[in-house]
């Protein structure tokens, strides 16, 4: 009784502190640092692909493929979901966004297992509901979706590729989102903090 | 001359799937490292207490911009052959001003949103259903709007072209401006740190 119980203690410690130590996200990268990785990630597809980054093409291509699933006839009648229909032989999941953003997930997924980040959750200001926070990412998601369309193209395929090429559209849509963001930033404050 | 490869018939179609996803894995690293599989990280840049997004959009900005000027002047990397996308004055300011709104109101982006729902995050599953939904209120939408979505269209240009000054110039002007925001960056954090 007594050794089992001496040995148990001694385990116990060190026990203790591995769940600590599992439970403690670490702390994020220098934004300068990851800026750099980023950067160099941006500069590999220009050199590869000859093509930047991208997010909202990727999207646009699955909400094509998903309305061609359910209502073939609708898909084919709206232009800006037929243009990735034309070709019957191929899926418009076949694209090269679409790959790149399933690999932006397993990017961020390892990422986050290597910090100890993944968790269940939502995330929102201590003043909000949690259902008022999920209909406001949606809203939020939907607006999102028609910027990019009108610019052809997000803060990625926009602003960050576009940046560093000096394209004109993509610095003015830049500084528009910037615009665009503190303007309302004040109005939904309550959301956030 | 020999870059970018894929357009110069290095390797095909079906191989660029695999360079996309790979490229992607690295996207979506670097965004996770910095934090910004997080909303509320992501959105303290429009409350200036945590900057992130500004120094980490812009390092990356000044780092692929470098990259491809040099490799550019060093006659490796063939710029002319380098996709951008064209310019539309009026659609890029209100396409900006509708994806800001939507930044800060659904606490994403398109590209961070995946992180986010990499990483557990709810809000960032329904902030992707939300563009699912506004990418299908786009196409019912579109056919109305069609004079608008390609009005005030310059084609494909870049600052140094449109405004015709050198290159290295404008490279160098872009510099300056991002050590300066992020000398100023550091300042604005300080002054709104006790607001947090």
């Amino acid at each position: 009784m007594t050794v089992r119980t001496d040995t148990a203690d001694v385990l116990a410690a060190p026990v203790a502190d591995d769940h600590a130590a599992v439970r403690e996200a670490a702390p994020y990268t220098n934004p300068y640092l990851a800026g750099i990785g980023l950067g160099l990630v941006l500069l590999a597809a220009f050199v590869i692909m000859g093509r930047g980054l991208g997010a909202s093409g990727a999207f646009k291509a699955f909400t094509a493929w998903a309305t061609n699933l359910v209502a073939p006839g609708y898909a084919h009648s709206r232009t800006f979901l037929a243009d990735y229909l034309s070709d019957p032989t191929t899926s418009p999941l076949n694209d090269w966004l679409v790959f790149e953003v399933v690999g932006v997930f397993a990017g961020g997924l390892i990422s986050a297992l290597l910090a100890r980040r993944v968790r269940l959750g939502v995330e929102k200001g201590p003043r909000v509901t949690t259902g008022v926070r999920l209909l406001l990412a949606f809203g939020g998601g939907a607006l999102s979706a028609v910027g990019a369309a009108i610019a052809r193209g997000c803060t990625s395929g926009q602003a960050l590729t576009g940046g560093a090429l000096l394209n004109l559209g993509s610095w003015i849509f830049m500084l528009s989102v910037f615009a665009g963001a503190y303007g309302l930033a004040y109005f939904v404050r309550g959301e956030w903090r | 001359m020999m870059a970018p490869f894929f357009k110069f018939g290095l390797f095909g179609d079906e191989a660029s799937l695999v360079v996309a996803f790979v490229i992607g894995i690295g996207f979506g690293f670097f965004l996770e490292r910095a934090g910004f599989a997080s909303a509320r990280k992501l959105v303290s840049q429009f409350y200036l207490n945590d900057l992130a997004v500004f120094k980490v959009m812009f390092t990356a900005i000044v780092t692929a911009m470098l990259g491809v000027t040099y490799l550019s002047w060093m006659g490796v990397l063939d710029l002319s052959q380098v996709y951008l996308v064209p310019t539309f004055v009026v659609p890029q300011i209100v396409g900006g001003l509708v994806l800001g709104a939507g930044f800060v109101i659904g606490g994403y982006c398109p590209g961070t949103s995946a992180v986010s729902i990499a990483t557990g995050k709810l809000d960032g599953l329904l902030f992707a259903l939300g563009l699912l939904g506004g990418t299908l209120a786009f196409a019912e939408l579109l056919p109305h709007i069609q004079g608008f979505f390609s009005m005030t269209s310059i084609g494909t240009t870049t600052i140094p072209v449109y405004f015709n000054l050198p290159y290295g110039l404008v490279v160098f002007a872009v510099v300056l401006m991002a050590l300066g925001g992020f000398y100023g960056a550091g300042l604005i954090e300080r002054a709104f740190a006790k607001r947090a």
